[in-house]
């Protein structure tokens, strides 16, 4: 709640729950997990997400998502480390472990298959995007993720929760339920009730494997300028120990460029 | 004359109102030179009371990390051989996070970056990298001067205006 009481008369925050309008979600929020190795990416997917009132946890590599899962090496599948995921967004082209590899760790686990995964990439290209969905992901996003993007992924999970059995009976059809949606036009009402967002520092986070994700306590920052940005040198980030770059091998090239581009 | 609360101080209505087409006008014409693209104003419509600074953060992670990315680039293509596949995997990098943010100009320049890295051409390389490095100077510059509006906009009590 903003302490100072403005009220911006074009846009409500996020964090104010309007108790006359109920979320279509009922009382659970939408969950995602999104992986992406570029910090820019990672914080503008988190943004989007929240402002379509989703729980995220972001995380910046394969690896991390599994773990962040439960599912390594040392562990056994479903022994969560959080809470319980709704949905995966991950970027494609990743070093280590690519998208199209996490998506298929986490199809081939009885624990984790049921959960829908939604591939981001900026390489539109229909080899990709087939082998992607043959894999079954749920849909393909190329980028730059827009917020239309997510609003659809948004009213998609809201559909699916709640009712059991889509439409078409499920089965394979099921996998291009979701991109057949985008030629429908979603929804145009944007959902306004309590979002949980986790802290500015969830990017650095990643870096430091935490047991649980943030409470669903919605800090809303003050209207006036915060110290962390100031104005004239604010292109500079104090304090932050994460300056983006994951790698977690340095000779490692990333492998889904090799791949055949489209012209 | 209206009062907005929470605001410190409040300008003439018509002294907002110029900031604000000066904002305007400043904008249109990066979208005219092609410096920014509408990814960028998608990113504007995220910013809120609740993320008001939204924008600048994403362009602060932005410049971290092209800088990051150039020094590699410029480290690779120093060494001997050139391991042009891991400047090629950098300049993918940064024109994702280009992508990402709008700056149109970068993304071209790295798309034709690309190019260079795939023919292992040395000088088209290098070339490439020094308009890279020029243009994110020349975008650092121009974001500079598009929040310090900004900035001077909600300072004199006023709204930023967003482009449609």
């Amino acid at each position: 709640m903003a302490s100072n009481g403005l009220v911006s008369p074009r846009r409500r925050s996020s964090d104010q729950f309007d108790g006359s309008d109920p979320s279509p979600c009922g009382s659970e929020e939408v969950h995602v997990l999104a992986v992406d190795d570029s910090l820019v990416d990672r914080k503008v997917i988190e943004r989007l997400l929240k402002i379509t009132s989703c729980k995220v946890t972001a995380v910046d590599s394969g690896l991390r998502a599994l773990r962040y899962l439960g599912l390594d090496e040392e562990k056994t599948a479903g022994d969560f480390n959080g809470l319980k995921v709704d949905m995966i967004i991950t970027d494609y082209c990743m070093p280590g472990m690519t998208g199209y590899e996490l998506l298929k760790k986490i199809k081939e686990s009885s624990a984790l298959r049921e959960i829908p995964v939604v591939i981001m990439s900026s390489e539109n290209v229909l080899a990709r995007i087939d082998r992607c969905m043959e894999e079954g992901a749920e849909d393909f996003i190329v980028k730059p993720v827009k917020l239309s993007d997510v609003k659809r992924l948004r009213d998609f999970m809201t559909r699916d929760v709640g009712d059991g059995t889509s439409s078409d009976g499920g089965g394979t059809t099921h996998k291009r339920k979701l991109r057949e949606s985008f030629h429908e036009s979603p929804p145009s009402s944007t959902v306004s009730c309590a979002s949980s967002s986790a802290p500015a520092a969830s990017t650095t986070r990643s870096r430091s494997p935490s047991p649980s994700p943030s409470p669903s306590v919605s800090s809303s920052k003050p209207v006036t300028a915060t110290t962390d940005f100031d104005f004239m040198g604010f292109f500079s980030i104090r304090g932050k120990s994460n300056n983006g770059r994951h790698v977690e091998d340095s000779d490692q090239h990333l492998n889904c460029l090799k791949e055949e581009t489209v012209a | 004359m209206p009062r907005f609360h929470g605001q410190s101080n409040h300008a003439p209505v018509d002294i907002v109102n110029q900031l604000q087409k000066q904002y305007v006008d400043y904008l249109s014409s990066l979208f005219h030179e092609g410096v920014l693209d509408d990814q960028f104003t998608q990113l504007q419509k995220l910013q809120d009371e609740s993320n008001p600074d939204f924008t600048v953060e994403v362009a602060t992670l932005f410049f971290v990390d092209s800088d990051k990315l150039i020094n590699n680039m410029a480290a690779a293509l120093e060494r001997s051989p050139v391991d042009f596949k891991q400047v090629d995997a950098d300049v993918h990098q940064l024109k994702g996070s280009s992508s990402s943010i709008g700056a149109m100009r970068v993304k071209n320049l790295c798309i034709t970056f690309r190019s260079f890295c795939e023919t292992q051409s040395y000088e088209g390389c290098l070339i490439c990298l020094q308009q890279v490095k020029n243009e994110c100077a020349v975008l650092k510059d121009k974001l500079q001067n598009l929040f310090r509006m900004e900035q001077q906009i909600v300072g004199a009590g006023g709204s930023v205006p967003l482009m449609d």
